[in-house]
């Protein structure tokens, strides 16, 4: 049931702010989505591993080497606030 | 020579060979960009650099160094894509004054062999979308019918080069966001293996399912241009250590020996009388080519679109958890910061800064991993996806490629699908389970609708077995009925 209840829960989760109008809009349409996805639990599944990657990953290790290919700067520029080099954000404590 | 239409490989032997300049063809090129791109909104940001690499292009070619088998192309990059010091928005508000430090491994490629980056092109927002609606820059129009969808999310892409402002174009497909807009704009799309590809620098939409690929004007430029792109990146862990192949060189129009799948569940219903013809003339000149056609059978494709969009939401949801207002992009205004909550700080930002859709699919991704829906949904969901691989390739053991429709209609009007997102979602159904699946796809134009609207023709090979793909739409585009057909708008 994805009530308007549900979706100011899942907004929460997912550090989403949404209207009213939003919210009441998403309720309708992912009850009609899910509703139509809820197909897939008639499927049987028993003993089948997810599929995560669907192609082979063959191991690889990059080599131990310290490199600096960005400046503090560079990594910066693109902050929506910063006090220097480093980003400014509310109290996190 | 006539740039407009000239393949890539003609520009770049020109170019190397100095018949034409870099600087010749990139001075061409920006001006169909000012002259048809009012129309289109295919460009979101142009290079304001694009002449003077030229021009470096042209010093370097002066001095005889070799400068790569794209020499002086010039390329549109769907905005996906991170390109150093250019703006890199994927079409959402949340990216708006974002300018990468750094190229994406793709885009380095494409530039150490030569091309020239025209600017960035027009998508969805973040790719989600299969009408180039949801954009922050707003709709892109269909070069053949200016009141309708170039096709998503690379619908900048498609339009561009099928308006030809650009003779090369780069896309990224997650679930048809190359194929669907290729037929929708009559031009060749691929999307490589999974794998084949570095996603090292594509702003993520759905990790296991995202892959870049050219969106070019023939199956030619399509295969050097894979051959440029593709290969193993230290920077992606996913991509294959598999050496590549080189397809431009290996292309061969032969369809003798060659089986030629049909799968029974696409051809049953639903599809446009425009689009089954289309299909069915394809069928009818592979056979005429000596093609053995075969029926194959991939009935768990009957629930991809669901598995798709549960998976991708799902990967999105935890992608699209970078976008915090803190390190770059779009973030909120508070009169008092630090006398913000944190939360409030990321969900006001966030709330601002993504459109309707992405919220949509972030929404329905956190649902699908919240705690008591993850079993019956994203655990279930992969394990469906699983079943659906395991039978295309029990159809691969049978047939060397599966032909299919890209769509089930040819483009359709701006606004006509927008409002209903369940009917823009099942938009996807032939084109999602083969990333699911990880499989190589590609859309090739082979047929125009009664209102002369372009149809492409998919096709689909095993894991790695792009050559035969590329052979198949060589051999069908050498006996396409549209063939130099283009657009009214150029």
């Amino acid at each position: 049931m994805i009530d308007k209840k549900t979706i100011e829960h899942i907004a929460k989760l997912a550090r989403l702010q949404v209207s009213e109008e939003e919210a009441q809009e998403y309720s309708t349409q992912l009850a009609k989505a899910l509703g139509h996805f809820e197909q897939i639990s008639k499927i049987n599944t028993a003993g089948i591993e997810p599929l995560v990657t669907p192609t082979e990953i063959e191991s690889f290790w990059r080599e131990d080497v310290v490199k600096q290919e960005f400046t503090a700067e560079e990594m910066t520029a693109n902050a929506p606030a910063k006090a220097g080099n480093l980003f400014k954000v509310p109290p996190v404590v | 020579m006539d740039l407009t239409f000239a393949s890539i490989t003609d520009i770049a032997e020109a170019v190397q060979s100095k018949k034409v300049s870099a600087k010749e063809v990139t001075e061409h090129f920006a001006k169909r960009i000012d002259s048809l791109d009012e129309k289109l909104n295919s460009f979101t940001t142009r290079n304001d650099q694009a002449l003077k690499d030229a021009e470096a292009l042209d010093a370097r070619i002066a001095k005889g160094e070799h400068v790569g088998p794209l020499a002086g192309v010039p390329f549109g990059i769907k905005e996906m894509f991170c390109t150093k010091g250019l703006k890199t928005t994927a079409g959402s508000k949340i990216l708006e004054n974002f300018i990468p430090p750094y190229d994406a491994t793709v885009v380095a490629r494409l530039k150490a062999a030569g091309i020239v980056v025209m600017g960035k092109l027009n998508q969805d927002e973040f790719a989600m979308g299969s009408s180039n609606e949801t954009s922050f820059h707003g709709p892109t129009k269909n070069p053949w019918k200016l009141d309708c969808v170039p096709g998503g999310s690379s619908g900048g892409s498609a339009a561009a080069q099928a308006a030809r402002l650009v003779a090369g174009t780069l896309g990224t497909d997650t679930g048809g966001s190359i194929r669907q807009p290729a037929s929708f704009c009559g031009i060749v799309g691929v999307k490589p293996t999974y794998g084949r590809v570095s996603r090292y620098g594509i702003i993520a939409y759905a990790s296991s399912l995202d892959q870049a690929g050219p969106m070019v004007s023939s199956v030619k430029d399509a295969a050097l241009t894979m051959e440029v792109i593709s290969g193993f990146d230290s920077f992606d862990s996913t991509t294959t250590q598999r050496s590549v192949p080189a397809w431009s060189k290996n292309l061969k129009a032969d369809m003798k020996g060659m089986k030629i799948g049909l799968m029974k569940e696409y051809m049953t219903g639903g599809l446009h009388a425009d689009v089954q013809k289309t299909v069915e003339n394809a069928v009818d000149s592979l056979k005429k080519m000596g093609a053995e056609i075969v029926e194959v059978s991939v009935p768990m494709s009957e629930f991809a679109v669901p598995v798709y969009y549960l998976i991708a939401a799902s990967e999105a949801s935890s992608n699209l958890a970078r976008y915090d207002g803190v390190k770059y992009g779009h973030r909120a205004e508070f009169k008092n910061l630090s006398a913000v909550e944190l939360e409030t700080f990321y969900g006001k930002t966030r709330g601002e800064g993504f459109g309707k859709e992405v919220k949509r699919r972030i929404m329905l991704g956190t649902y699908c991993l919240s705690s008591g829906y993850y079993d019956a949904y994203y655990n279930k969901a992969g394990q469906v996806r699983r079943l659906i691989m395991n039978e295309y390739l029990e159809a691969f053991k049978k047939c060397d490629v599966i032909l299919s429709p890209v769509t089930t209609a040819p483009a359709f009007k701006i606004g006509e699908r927008i409002s209903d997102p369940l009917t823009m979602y099942l938009n996807d159904i032939f084109t999602t389970s083969t990333n699911l699946a990880g499989l190589p796809g590609m859309s090739v134009p082979f047929g125009l609708s009664q209102e002369n609207l372009p149809i492409g023709i998919q096709l689909t090979a095993s894991h790695f077995e792009e050559q035969k793909m590329l052979d198949v739409a060589f051999a069908l585009e050498g006996a396409s009925p549209v063939k130099g057909k283009n657009p009214h708008v150029i």
